[in-house]
């Protein structure tokens, strides 16, 4: 939940699913990507995977910048400047940089989360150098015109309304995100609060760029039809001449301890099938009690990870409560992560007997544990999908860039599998009950209501 | 965006890079082999070993669209209930086997095809196509499954009856084709989908599942003596012949209408169409060149251009061909705040003029050419995409060497090919609109189509 990315464009009715499928592939279930890291003297980390079954790569840049630095009520900035990075520099104006990658048989996007910014496009190989050229200009060079600034802006708006206004279900999730933080500026949406897009000025935007737009606040992770020796001399050429720059101090967000339960209800006649959700503190790869992250991510497989899960087999196909119903967990997160339930009950049912279910479960859990065959099961299904994760470009940039960002290794991606697999029945026991016990949860319930009553 | 600083700058190094256009040799490594087992299947084979794994790709000829009066949505119920219980292994048992081996199956029903996918690591290769030949020819239909996808299905109906996407597409196609199972949603009504039996489940299998009417894609880490037996075991049991397809043509319906259906929202949601070419027209690839400079190009196409980056007028703005067995559309769609739907849908008909009236530019054609053959190798990244385009290579009769070809037929479109195709094919009075809002300044001409739930 907390890589609600928000990429440029949509273009067909899918996203949901695309960002639900990059959601897990980048939730560090990494692989042996067998990658090669260096670092330019100016601090930039650069990433190469070889993969030479066409003549393609994909080449990507990350900064470790998202909406979580953005100022105080300058919420949006991250994610409009994200935005206006396509518009031009000096050596490239008006749009050349997508024409270019266009005419070139490109593909590109970008994406901003709370944690990170993603600029990417895929590419015939003996196009790389072009592009490090074209990507190495903008980290630097990005010009803003006021007119621009308005434009994009009133497409900025328009995305929130397709992503946020016109769905009752995401208006939910912004406002239970608010609940579940009350200090960690997680509690703002990546795509910023309305009133503060509008309000956004081009000092802003320019201060943002200036302050956090530097070669050693990035990782370049180039996958495909390419060796590390032939990314070197060309990261080096463009990338390298950029120097470092004093990056602002960061502040260390730490979120106070959560004291209170909280309930979140949304009604409107939009909607027609209610649900249910549940949400949970949880460390994360980097953040809190870190070492229970990997039991975290075994425990979520085995609660909710699908048709054979605790949840699903107890509410859909025992009590017969629910159309559906599972779990999630995302432990790559700079700040805190979140462990969460969900439930839809079945047409006519009523919320009130799949939150019980669902606790019913979570205090087996507390009370029995899980077992070691559950563990087993889970850690070897985890572990081919580390393998299944290799079979493509965008998921090794991905899961690396993802990773790598947050502050993860490259070590501890490609140990993945072992570290998932050395996970105990114990060990998950010890999370969950370390996670789970608390009673400071954000619960939410989306319902109808009589026409008339919503927005 | 009509700020020009320096431009001379500009000039010298577009001229720089647009010297290095010159499209990449596409996927010229890409070896494609028919493979016949000792039973007959054919598969189209592309080995590939950099990963332990293989994708299986499969097409039954024969969709949705097949699906009986008042039955809308059995195609795809029956293909939800295929991994729910088969042979020995109840629901439960099935989706652990599944799950122990890592094996990722599924299934889905289109309106010409139903589509079934197998990817599995290689160690798990044979069980893993045992599961595949029992969900494909034993599958169990217990009440008890048959019940939870039925309810399943019923709750996203629910979800999907006031999702403005959802509605404005199926009102479109409703509109477009009112007595054409096109007209229909794949997935069925509320109605339809209480009125399915497992007797109609099971005659759909009898009926469908047939070696004529099978087309597979295979890649992965796999060779040709191997897959031959594993193709016997997949798909060796099922029946020789099917039932014929038989689909009337679809004649179009709505045209120049605009239809309105009013909701509570800040953003309507609009789709728009008119009638297309079909894959085996002899200007298919004249119309995609048009497609993709008008609305199917990315970042930099006319109604990106001019609907985004010049007014902000909307976040998601575009256009596509579907080219289907017994129809084709050109449509597109734009989502923009409610009170200047009108000036979107202004600048759409404007363009789509234009583009009838005055084609492209040379420069224009030579971008969408570059941009066409230059991307068709980044089709070929995973296992599972390059199956699913061999089994695409072989419904739409392209040929086993299609992907050497492929980009000369790019490379032929002339502008007076455009000129003339755009002439015929972009009809901008016989768009047919749909708006899901509360738009301002538009009447509708009609009244919208039930679609029932």
């Amino acid at each position: 939940m907390t890589l609600s990315s928000s990429a440029r464009r949509i273009v067909v009715g899918t996203t949901t699913g695309l960002l639900c499928a990059l959601a897990v592939v980048a939730s560090g279930r990494a692989a042996v990507f067998g990658p090669d890291s260096f670092t330019l003297d100016n601090g930039m980390q650069v990433v190469v995977v070889s993969n030479h079954r066409a003549p393609v790569v994909t080449h990507m840049v990350w900064y470790r910048v998202g909406a979580m630095d953005e100022p105080p009520g300058r919420t949006g900035v991250a994610h409009l400047l994200e935005h206006l990075m396509f518009k031009g520099t000096d050596a490239y104006p008006d749009g050349a940089f997508s024409q270019i990658v266009a005419r070139h048989g490109g593909r590109e996007n970008a994406f901003t989360s709370q944690d990170y910014t993603g600029y990417f496009q895929s590419v015939a190989a003996d196009r790389l150098e072009m592009m490090m050229q074209l990507e190495a200009d903008r980290m630097t060079n990005l010009i803003l015109s006021d007119e621009d600034i308005e434009t994009e802006r009133q497409v900025v708006l328009e995305e929130r309304r397709s992503r946020i206004e016109n769905d009752p279900g995401s208006r939910l999730g912004e406002q239970a995100n608010a609940a579940m933080y009350m200090n960690h500026p997680y509690r703002n949406p990546v795509i910023g609060w309305e009133h503060e897009i509008r309000a956004l000025t081009r000092d802003d935007l320019m201060r943002f760029y200036r302050d956090w737009y530097a070669p050693n606040n990035a990782i370049l992770v180039v996958v495909g039809d390419t060796t590390v020796d032939q990314v070197r001399p060309m990261a080096e050429k463009y990338y390298g001449r950029i120097p470092a720059r004093d990056l602002p101090t960061r502040i260390e967000w730490r979120e106070p301890p959560a004291k209170a339960a909280q309930l979140v209800t949304l009604a409107d006649p939009q909607v027609r099938q209610p649900s249910w959700s549940r949400r949970y503190h949880a460390p994360s790869h980097v953040y809190g009690a870190t070492e229970h992250a990997y039991a975290l991510e075994v425990l979520a497989d085995i609660m909710g990870g699908g048709a054979t899960s605790r949840i699903y087999r107890r509410l859909v196909v025992e009590q017969k409560i629910a159309a559906g119903a599972g779990a999630w967990y995302n432990p790559s997160s700079r700040g805190p992560a979140s462990f969460g339930f969900y439930a839809t009950p079945l047409p006519g049912g009523d919320l009130a007997s799949v939150e019980s279910a669902i606790e019913g479960e979570i205090d087996r859990l507390l009370r029995d544990g899980v077992t070691d065959e559950e563990v087993a099961r889970a850690t070897a299904r985890l572990q081919a999908e580390a393998v299944y994760a290799r079979d493509s470009l965008r998921a090794p940039a991905q899961v690396l860039g993802a990773s790598l960002v947050v502050g993860m290794t490259v070590d501890e991606i490609e140990s993945w599998p072992e570290r998932i697999g050395a996970v105990t029945a114990e060990a998950v026991n010890a999370a969950a009950r370390e996670v789970l016990r608390s009673e400071a949860t954000v619960t939410t319930r989306l319902v109808p209501a009589p026409a008339g009553d919503g927005t | 965006m009509t700020a020009r600083r320096r431009p001379m700058v500009r000039l010298i190094a577009l001229a720089i890079l647009a010297a290095a256009v010159v499209a990449p040799r596409p996927a010229s490594a890409v070896n494609v082999e028919r493979v016949v087992s000792p039973g007959g299947i054919e598969a189209w084979l592309v080995r590939d070993t950099m990963v332990p794994l293989v994708s299986i790709e499969f097409s039954f000829r024969g969709g949705a669209a097949l699906d009986p009066a008042g039955k809308a949505g059995l195609a795809d119920m029956t293909v939800s209930l295929l991994d729910e219980g088969a042979g020995t292994f109840d629901s439960q048992a099935f989706q652990q086997r599944l799950s122990d081996l890592a094996v990722e199956m599924s299934f889905s029903a289109g309106a010409d095809t139903i589509r079934g996918s197998l990817k599995t690591l290689n160690r798990n290769r044979d069980e893993a196509v045992e599961l595949l030949r029992l969900a494909l020819t034993a599958p169990r239909f217990e009440a008890d499954a048959v019940e939870r996808i039925r309810q399943q299905i019923l709750t996203v109906l629910a979800r999907k009856s006031t999702d403005p996407d959802e509605i404005a597409g199926r009102v479109w196609w409703k509109a477009v084709f009112p007595d054409h199972p096109y007209g229909r949603p794949v997935e069925g009504t509320p109605q339809s989908i209480a009125a399915i039996t497992v007797a109609d489940m099971r005659r759909l299998i009898a009926e469908r599942f047939a070696r004529d009417q099978l087309i597979v894609g295979v890649v992965g880490d796999i060779t040709p003596e191997e897959l031959r037996p594993l193709l016997d075991r997949a798909f060796g049991d099922l029946p020789a012949t099917g039932e014929p397809v038989q689909l009337a043509e679809a004649s179009i319906h709505a045209a120049g209408e605009t239809f309105i259906i009013r909701q509570d929202v800040p953003q309507s949601v609009v789709v728009f169409g008119h009638s297309g070419l079909k894959r085996d027209h002899p200007d298919f690839y004249v119309a995609s060149v048009i497609n993709y400079v008008l609305g199917g190009g990315g970042f930099s196409s006319r109604l990106y251009e001019e609907v985004r980056e010049k007014r902000g007028l909307a976040y998601s703005v575009y256009s596509y061909i579907s080219p289907m067995s017994a129809a084709a559309v050109f449509a597109g769609g734009v989502s923009t705040q409610n009170g200047r739907v009108a000036d979107s849908l202004a600048v759409i008909r404007a363009e789509w003029a234009r583009m009838r009236d005055h084609g492209v530019s040379e420069q224009e054609l030579t971008d969408a050419k570059t941009y066409l053959t230059g991307s068709f190798p980044l089709r070929f990244t995973s296992t599972d995409r390059i199956a699913r385009m061999l089994v695409g290579m072989q419904y739409n009769d392209l040929g086993i060497d299609y992907i050497d070809r492929r980009n000369r037929y790019i490379e032929a479109v002339s502008r007076e090919d455009i000129a003339r195709v755009a002439n015929s094919l972009l009809k901008p009075d016989d768009l047919t609109f749909v708006i899901v809002g509360d738009p301002a300044g538009i009447e509708a001409t009609a009244e919208a189509p039930e679609i029932g739930g």
